[in-house]
């Protein structure tokens, strides 16, 4: 039966869930136990937002505290899953990647298709991504269209705790690399997520609701950002399909261009800075595969081409908001040749 | 002075969730005649969208709550009452309705309460409305759950405890259907009167579910007072297998959809909510394997693998069925067999889903089944 329960609680389920029907599942990842099995508190810290707390006392031996180095404990997830086990390991901050780039895109990446189809590596990436925590620079990316481009990666980007299970249960399932991105500012969205184990799988969109004049393809957090322009869009009449694509690799191109070719309208609503990203990527299939449908030109709604700033007024003002979804619309709807 | 002769028309809860309900369109018009069963209304929720029928008969006098506005559920939505009732009566009403209405003081009627029976060895999940004497046990198909009897719980409830349950494999019931013979099932039904205390109940089975409880009724005739059966499985040998093994493998929107619309005569009634909820229903574990399961107690080949054609003869239960016309999964020729020995209502307007396109029908042959026991 389903409960209303938090992103946190959805993933911290998911993990709990894996680990209790699969031995080979492991979790790591720096403070994943926070500091468990040394005196004093148990458990203290369940990974630096708290998502894997309480796994630590139920499976001792299979949750690892790390060293604060990206590339070591990563490159032994990689290693470990090509050996047997499924590692879920969580990167804390996806702007990390960084310094441990070479095991995940031409390590883990690349297994499969070097080895003839005989390795697989089952190995889990956690990381959190995006602005809006005043974090700054190095900690508020929205990275995940640079794991989009390579191929033997595959990437999701769940917005919503009903997503964030089932993707996290079919990730840890999967026999391929996943890069899985969690939002930082919505760890404690809320929604209704059922009790029992439950996959969504790869490659499959949400239509989040249906609308006749514009489609609206948005990730992750911009998922809920689209719905609120939705609603106020609605109000004048204007009927929006919200398309949450819920992975960007495998990407369900059918659903969006369908939608297309129905309205007629594309914006896509991408946390990411615009160039190479989900918004370009998505306007580029649209253009080329529903060039005839289209009646107006392809909006996108991104953050600029600049790092996060500092400024608290300058990151409001750069993350992607309602307004500007609302825009948008306005602008392909309105357009005339 | 209240007169019992007005009947107030209540925003009714279809399903656990329901809080509001929007009237998107009043069938009837202030002045018009209405009888018990008529349709009053269209009324949309996030969830689902039906039809309000009238319980009780008069004249419509008043719309107390417009087309195009949201009322919470229990609220009075319009008054009904015979023509001799004075007007400043009337008025009486819908003023205490709509202050009722502003203040936000609507009694919340507690609509179902979901609870799990162990059944088996199994958890079985279900709802009751109503508090009555007389029990009935809803029994819905194959990939169905405890919901598809929305529209057709709350109207029998008003008399009788109403319980709507999840059989193996379904809904929040646990996922191991064991072997997923009919008998198994059977006895899940009984397994569930035996769990609940209940010596007798009128039993309502949809489809698979009309299957299972005439198993039930031949296992034990001593406890069945009465059989409805809505477009039963196992009587004849026709079904449409593409449908079961599609519904069955669908992993996607766009697969399952189109099985879906073989399911009722107004495609409409396919819309997003409906499949979604499917979807993810499907993806929860266990249930893929319960599915596959059950197909083989459905079908062989092409053809249905059921026949339960000799078993209510055997029970000498008291027997309706109701059928949509339009019913595309299991025909309507099917209907035949039961002749002999029930009473059949084939039904316009409905396809495979008559407790969903026309419950009206389907409360009126469990009232019926009812009242010959």
């Amino acid at each position: 039966m389903a409960r209303t329960i938090s992103y946190r609680e959805a993933l911290n389920e998911a993990l709990m869930q894996e680990m209790e029907r699969d031995s080979s599942v492991i979790v790591m990842g720096e403070d994943n136990a926070g500091g468990a099995g040394a005196p004093g508190e148990p458990d203290a810290w369940g990974g630096v937002l708290g998502v894997t707390k309480g796994l630590y006392p139920k499976f001792p031996g299979r949750v690892l505290d790390t060293p604060i180095s990206e590339s070591a404990f990563v490159g032994a997830a990689v290693g470990a899953a090509t050996r047997g086990l499924r590692p879920v390991a969580e990167l804390m901050f996806i702007d990390f990647m960084g310094v441990c780039f070479d095991q995940i895109f031409n390590q883990a990446a690349k297994f499969r298709y070097m080895f003839g189809g005989k390795a697989v590596t089952p190995v889990v990436i956690r990381a959190m991504y995006g602005a809006g925590l005043r974090a700054a620079a190095q900690h508020s990316q929205a990275l995940y269209p640079l794991f989009t481009h390579i191929p033997g990666l595959k990437v999701v980007i769940p917005s919503s705790p009903y997503e964030a299970k089932g993707l996290m249960i079919q990730s840890i399932r999967d026999d391929d690399p996943v890069i899985f991105c969690e939002h930082k500012a919505m760890y404690d969205t809320t929604g209704e997520v059922p009790a029992e184990s439950y996959t969504i799988p790869f490659g499959e969109a949400n239509v989040v609701r249906e609308g006749d004049d514009v489609t609206v393809v948005a990730f992750g957090r911009m998922v809920s950002v689209a719905e609120q322009a939705a609603d106020e869009l609605a109000k004048a009449g204007v009927g929006c399909e919200v398309i949450d694509p819920r992975t960007t690799s495998p990407l369900d191109a059918d659903t969006i261009i369908e939608s297309v070719e129905n309205t007629g309208r594309l914006v896509v609503v991408d946390e990411s800075t615009p160039r190479c990203s989900m918004a370009t990527d998505v306007s580029a299939l649209v253009a080329k595969e529903a060039f005839g449908s289209l009646r107006a030109p392809i909006e996108m709604v991104t953050a600029p081409h600049t790092p996060v700033p500092f400024s608290p007024v300058l990151e409001d003002l750069y993350i992607p908001d309602a307004q500007r979804v609302v825009n948008a619309v306005k602008s392909v709807t309105g357009w005339e040749r | 002075m209240a007169d019992d002769r007005i009947g107030r028309v209540a925003m009714p809860k279809w399903g656990l969730s329901m809080k509001t309900g929007k009237i998107m369109e009043w069938v009837v018009a202030e002045g018009d005649e209405v009888e018990a069963g008529d349709d009053l209304a269209e009324i949309d929720t996030d969830k689902i969208a039906g039809t309000l029928e009238a319980v009780d008969g008069g004249v419509l006098r008043r719309i107390v709550v417009e087309a195009g506005a949201e009322a919470p559920v229990g609220c009075t939505i319009a008054v009904v009452a015979p023509a001799d009732v004075p007007d400043a009566d009337i008025d009486a009403v819908v003023k205490e309705a709509e202050e009722q209405l502003a203040s936000g003081a609507v009694e919340e009627d507690e609509g179902p309460r979901q609870r799990t029976a162990e059944v088996g060895g199994r958890a079985v999940s279900y709802t009751t409305m109503g508090d009555g004497e007389d029990v009935v046990v809803l029994v819905h198909g194959y990939g169905g759950d405890k919901d598809s009897w929305l529209f057709v719980q709350e109207p029998l409830a008003r008399s009788r405890t109403v319980h709507a349950l999840d059989l193996p494999g379904h809904g929040d019931s646990a996922k191991d259907v064991g072997d997923g013979s009919l008998g198994t099932l059977a006895d899940t039904v009984l397994g569930f009167l035996d769990a609940l205390g209940i010596q007798r109940a009128h039993l309502v089975g949809h489809s698979l579910g009309g299957a299972v409880v005439t198993a039930a009724a031949a296992a034990a005739p001593d406890r069945v007072r009465s059989l409805t059966l809505v477009s039963p499985a196992g009587y004849g040998p026709e079904i449409d297998a593409d449908y079961l093994r599609g519904f069955a493998s669908a992993g996607t929107r766009r697969e399952l959809r189109p099985h879906l619309l073989k399911l009722f005569a107004d495609p409409g009634l396919v819309n997003r909510q409906l499949v979604d909820d499917l979807l993810k229903y499907k993806r929860l574990d266990g249930v893929d394997r319960a599915l596959q399961t059950l197909l083989g107690t459905l079908l062989d080949g092409e053809r249905s693998a059921l026949d339960v054609a000799a078993l209510p003869a055997k029970a000498g239960v008291p027997t309706v069925a109701v059928w949509g016309r339009a019913d595309q999964v299991i025909p309507v020729a099917g209907a035949e067999s039961l002749r002999p020995f029930a009473t059949v209502h084939v039904v316009d307007g409905a396809g495979h889903m008559a407790q969903m396109e026309t419950p009206a029908a389907v409360v009126a042959a469990v009232e019926e089944a009812a009242g010959r026991a």
